[in-house]
């Protein structure tokens, strides 16, 4: 137990402060910037599919920063520890709670899924984004660092819905697997930054496999549909796509 | 860092769940064990009284909802009371208030399950 108040303890920092709609800064020419401005925040409450929990993690070996350290550089350097294909381009120098970051996401037929995320919370040893409507899926994801016995343990944790009916057949067919192999590989990325090796491990639970049926309706706020509308219109975005 | 402790007070059909400590994933335990308390003594609703927490990162907010489907499964409704200006702003960004009714005083949140 630590009565010490301590500075990343006050909520007036810590937090993002509530907003009605999201609003995107500067972002370079080259990215896609759908989706994100103009939509509300939606969590695993307003998705549609079923409600899962899943856990990435990662135990640092051959070095031992502390958790402090690794967050530091997570949050400086977020997106460059992403899979290559996938962008994540942040108009702010490091993750900040109230900060909006865009996602350009590769997907079969060089096509991108142009969606975003909001940061809500960040302390010295972890940062929470919520994704917006359209976004793939209704949910938090939160990225930290502890210590455990001994070692740095680097952790993704994830509360998700699909977003809509779509996606959550996307999901099923191959989705959860994907995104699977995004985490892990970002975690091998951070370990590596850090100085260290490790092997990610992945839990997945189901919470609850209802699906929100009186959400279906959720799907006109598609961003794979709505960013497929908008490269067909834009054929020209398909042939100069930024490389890796 | 302090543990989180979920105290059960029954008041006819409704639950009073009294949150002291931080609020964090390592706080579901405490969170699932008061649940099925509450539920085993009849809890027909269950209201979250906050006024004792001290602190509540995003791995708490995690815990609500776990606890909010819970309580849905379970066909039961879930109240929150206690909460400082901070902590509501907190439900309304993340949009639980749609979801957890918030009241001001316990016993509004009381009479409202009357």
């Amino acid at each position: 137990m630590d009565p010490t108040p301590r500075s990343d303890r006050d909520p007036e920092t810590t937090w993002a402060k509530p907003i009605d709609r999201l609003a995107m800064g500067t972002v370079p020419a080259e990215a896609i910037n759908l989706n994100v401005t103009g939509k509300r925040l939606a969590g695993p409450m307003q998705g549609f599919g079923q409600l899962w929990q899943k856990t990435y993690r990662i135990r640092f070996e051959g070095a031992n920063p502390t958790p402090s350290e690794v967050v530091a550089i997570w949050k400086r350097e977020f997106g460059s520890f992403w899979p290559k294909g996938q962008r994540f381009y942040a108009p702010f120098a490091e993750i900040t709670p109230g900060e909006v970051g865009l996602i350009n996401g590769e997907v079969p037929g060089r096509q991108v899924l142009s969606t975003g995320v909001m940061v809500i919370y960040a302390d010295d040893e972890s940062f929470t984004f919520m994704t917006p409507e359209g976004h793939v899926f209704a949910a938090w994801i939160t990225f930290s660092a502890a210590a455990e016995d001994g070692a740095t343990v680097a952790a993704i944790d994830v509360l998700l819905r699909a977003s809509d009916p779509l996606f959550e057949f996307l999901l099923m067919a191959g989705g959860h697997d994907r995104e699977d192999e995004h985490w892990k590989t970002t975690l091998r990325n951070l370990a590596a930054r850090n100085g260290a090796t490790g092997e990610p491990t992945a839990e997945r639970a189901c919470v609850d496999p209802r699906r929100q049926w009186r959400l279906a309706g959720n799907i006109r706020h598609n961003a794979a549909i709505r960013s497929g509308l908008w490269m067909m219109a834009h054929p020209q975005r398909m042939i100069r796509r930024p490389k890796d | 860092m302090t543990t989180t402790t979920v105290d059960v007070e029954m008041n006819g059909t409704s639950a009073l769940l009294r949150v002291r400590g931080d609020v964090t994933a390592a706080s579901d335990s405490a969170f699932g064990d008061a649940y099925m308390e509450a539920t085993a003594q009849g809890a027909r609703s269950l209201v979250l009284d906050f006024s004792g927490m001290d602190y509540m990162n995003s791995g708490g907010i995690g815990v609500l909802v776990t606890t909010l489907v819970r309580c849905q499964r379970g066909g039961q409704r879930l109240l929150a009371t206690g909460l400082d200006a901070h902590y509501r702003q907190i439900l309304t960004l993340t949009r639980l208030d749609e979801a957890i009714a918030v009241h001001d005083t316990e016993a509004s949140a009381l009479e409202s399950v009357a």
